[in-house]
């Protein structure tokens, strides 16, 4: 079994809704589709208030390269066009869209199956980017921008990041056992535009051994490798899911193209095939609707614009412990201020949870453990990190390897301080960027 | 409709039930079986020393957070353990309020004045140990006879070869050594019942192997290169492994997190360092033993270790950036 070689925790994997099948979210009286959903400048809102909208109708136009168009997600009329609170913990200019029940797509989209392989790289590109797909594992990077790689690097190992290594995520696990004929056509489609020098993997935590198996079913005679991981966190990171399967290690600064390498999440996989052969837009994806504190945990394929209430009412709500609901997982998730956020592209999970130690956890004084050292898997100091960040001194902070974290949370679960040090390394990481910004402006 | 009020915070939201509370309780649970053999050794009087020493460092752990302004400390195990650390690197008979003293200078000189837990560079216990042993230097060698019942005193093991040379050892009993049937501080006797209690670390995780096996293979090394020359004159490092409180320093003194060093290659080196220190004092010295002055030695060095590794990495990226 395939694992990462420096560092990883073993959190309580708590998959609750691992044998549950993806059930569909009755659509909302309401959606409210952000123009934030992916990395990069936010999509430019194409509709005005009072419009008649179809589903999958382009309702934002992307901004720039890296950027990404958005779509309706159902048709209905638009009931303002305005900046409302964000999953991301910000607010965002969003569409909001009374919704019409029809569910009624716009002219050409949602067409039967085609065979993708008449296509040329290019129209599938196109189409990718048409469809508005974004990395939707988390970082939410354009994925039309990601399959087009500078020419100079060369693409020999595709990666499926099925390892889902978050606590409570289940969505890529479900997805893996219900639609494994999608992913593997999604993984072709994207293999195909390498011109067969590049070869195709997936990675799947051993933790899911009934994905694992249709995986293997499904992939079979398409010289897809499946690789078994071992459960460990941040097994699904990207550069240590590169490093478990390639023996490869993505050096400080460097992307994976520049080590051959192209990693694409299992959902990303799906809207691809959905959007290559039938015409889909990105307007819906699996999520884990999770945590201790919701009656009713269960996986939902929910319209992207959903709001985090509706989809509480509909598992049952959440109990009155619950003091935090998460948009992610529970290591490298978001906690929300409110429940009129909306799922976005990149919603793998919300989780109702009670967090006890929110109340009496403060942070203590290194003890000097070194369990952080041991944890990372970058190789880092955090606790030295932690302790720059707190007393603000930058520059030693990017010689001893800020930009190298890649904020998995792992020291500061094993830390017996409590101290908050992903945190502030990504508060250091902040001052970084913005005394860059202005050293350039 | 928002039932409950939403708390945000920072990502991780679940995190692993270590503490500095579980670390340190279990590092007192690891010292409990030698605690428990001193005291059917020595009797009444080592439960007095070892009650003493905790209630003390407690105390002087929550009066000097008082005068500090700090958050309450007294009670999430780092006095408790520097208690029990000190109560068994002193002897049974030890009067109860030089203890005290001790405890003062682990607590309030040793830990506090350098900033707290996290911050001391000297093993607290080990400081008040040697505090004692320059200041009261009878009492601190007074040891008692097993099992004595007229408060009868005799020289450790370590202390007959320092005055009396080999000869002098001819009723050596390994056996008795390994079981602690001999004089000595609290916990320098029984070597069996520490390893116990090291076992317990291990399977725990709170302490790594590097520091003791350096600590200990080079103390038996050092020693047995003399033995091998000159078996009259130097004992053999069996001797040196049993008696004294090597087994005790090297895996509960010198493995102290906030002490020791970060890295692997520190810990060897530091863990060398204590053992050539500690077989030089004892062959040489003027004290029998010299664990304790070997691990304060080596704690001084720790923050140059440890920068050792650091300005590496900041070597390393500094050559990248100019290559760059």
């Amino acid at each position: 079994m395939k694992t990462f070689s420096i560092g990883g925790i073993h959190p309580p994997e708590s998959k609750l809704t691992a044998s549950k099948a993806v059930e569909n979210m009755p659509l909302p009286s309401e959606i409210v589709v952000s123009m934030s959903q992916h990395l990069g400048k936010p999509a430019k809102p194409l509709v005005k208030v009072g419009e008649e909208v179809k589903k999958g109708q382009r309702i934002g136009e992307a901004d720039g390269f890296i950027s990404a168009h958005v779509h309706a997600g159902t048709s209905g009329k638009v009931k303002s066009v305005k900046s409302v609170p964000h999953p991301g913990g910000n607010y965002s200019l969003s569409v909001i869209i009374t919704t019409d029940g029809e569910d009624s797509w716009a002219e050409g989209l949602n067409t039967a199956p085609i065979d993708w392989k008449g296509l040329t790289k290019e129209s599938i590109i196109e189409k990718i980017k048409d469809a508005g797909i974004v990395g939707m594992g988390g970082a939410g990077f354009p994925s039309s921008v990601k399959l087009s790689p500078p020419p100079d690097k060369t693409i020999d190992t595709i990666i499926l990041n099925g390892a889902e290594c978050e606590p409570f995520l289940t969505a890529d696990h479900r997805v893996m056992v219900e639609s494994a004929e999608e992913v593997i056509k999604g993984l072709e489609i994207i293999t195909s535009l390498f011109q067969g020098k590049a070869k195709p993997f997936i990675g799947i935590e051993a933790n899911k051994p009934d994905a694992i198996e249709a995986m293997q079913k499904a992939a079979k005679g398409t010289g897809i490798e499946i690789v078994s991981l071992e459960t460990k966190y941040p097994q699904g990171a990207e550069k240590q899911l590169i490093n478990a399967i390639t023996g490869r290690t993505i050096e400080e600064g460097q992307l994976p193209f520049d080590k051959g390498c192209l990693v694409h999440n299992i959902g990303t996989a799906v809207a691809i095939y959905d959007a290559v052969c039938c015409n889909r837009p990105l307007v819906e994806r699996v999520l884990t609707v999770s945590g201790m504190e919701i009656s009713s945990a269960r996986n939902i394929r929910a319209v992207i614009g959903t709001r985090f209430s509706s989809i509480a009412a509909f598992c049952g709500n959440m109990s009155e412990k619950t003091n935090q609901v998460i948009t992610g997982g529970p290591m490298m998730g978001r906690s929300q201020f409110t429940l009129e956020v909306p799922v976005t592209k990149t919603t793998s999970g919300i989780l109702f949870i009670n967090n006890a130690a929110l109340e009496t956890s403060r942070e203590r004084t290194c003890i000097r453990c070194g369990k952080c050292i041991d944890a990372c898997p970058q190789s880092l100091e955090p606790w030295l990190l932690g302790n720059e960040a707190q007393f603000r001194r930058l520059d030693d902070a990017e010689l001893y390897g800020l930009a190298n974290c890649t904020e998995c949370g792992s020291c500061t679960f094993v830390c017996p301080s409590k101290r908050e040090l992903v945190h502030w390394i990504k508060y250091a990481k902040a001052l970084v960027n913005n005394r860059k910004q202005r050293k350039t402006a | 409709m928002e039932p409950v009020k939403l708390k945000v915070s920072y990502a991780p939201f679940v995190r692993s039930k270590d503490s500095i509370e579980s670390v340190m309780y279990n590092v007192a649970l690891a010292l409990l079986p030698a605690t428990a053999m001193s005291v059917y050794y020595f009797g009444i009087p080592a439960l007095l020393v070892t009650i003493t020493a905790i209630a003390a460092s407690v105390g002087f752990e929550w009066l000097t957070d008082k005068i500090r302004k700090k958050p309450d400390s007294c009670l999430d195990g780092s006095a408790v353990v520097t208690g029990l650390l000190l109560a068994l690197n002193v002897p049974s008979g030890l009067p109860l309020w030089m203890v005290v003293v001790g405890a003062f200078v682990a607590i309030v000189v040793t830990k506090h004045l350098f900033g707290g837990l996290g911050f001391n560079i000297f093993n607290p216990a080990l400081v008040a140990r040697v505090f004692l042993l320059i200041s009261f230097p009878v009492a601190m060698t007074s040891w008692a006879v097993p099992f004595a019942v007229d408060m009868q005193t005799a020289a450790s093991p370590l202390g007959i070869l320092k005055t009396d040379g080999m000869a002098a050892l001819a009723n050596f009993s390994y056996m008795d050594a390994l079981l602690g049937k001999t004089g000595g501080s609290l916990g320098e006797t029984s070597v069996l019942a520490l390893l116990m209690g090291a076992a317990w670390l291990f399977y725990k995780r709170y302490i790594t192997i590097s520091i003791p096996l350096s600590f200990i293979a080079s103390t038996l090394a050092f020693t047995g290169i003399f033995y091998l020359i000159d078996p009259t004159t130097y004992a053999s490092p069996l001797f040196h492994f049993l008696t004294g409180g090597l087994v005790l320093g090297a895996f509960f003194m010198a493995t102290d997190m906030v002490t020791s060093p970060l890295s692997l290659r520190g810990q060897l080196l530091f863990g060398i360092g204590c053992g050539l220190l500690t077989a030089v004092i004892r062959l040489w010295g003027g004290y029998p033993e010299g664990v304790s002055f070997a691990i304060l030695i080596m704690n001084s060095l720790v923050p140059l270790l440890d920068k050792w590794d650091l300005d590496e990495i900041k070597a390393k990226k500094q050559k990248s950036l100019t290559t760059a």
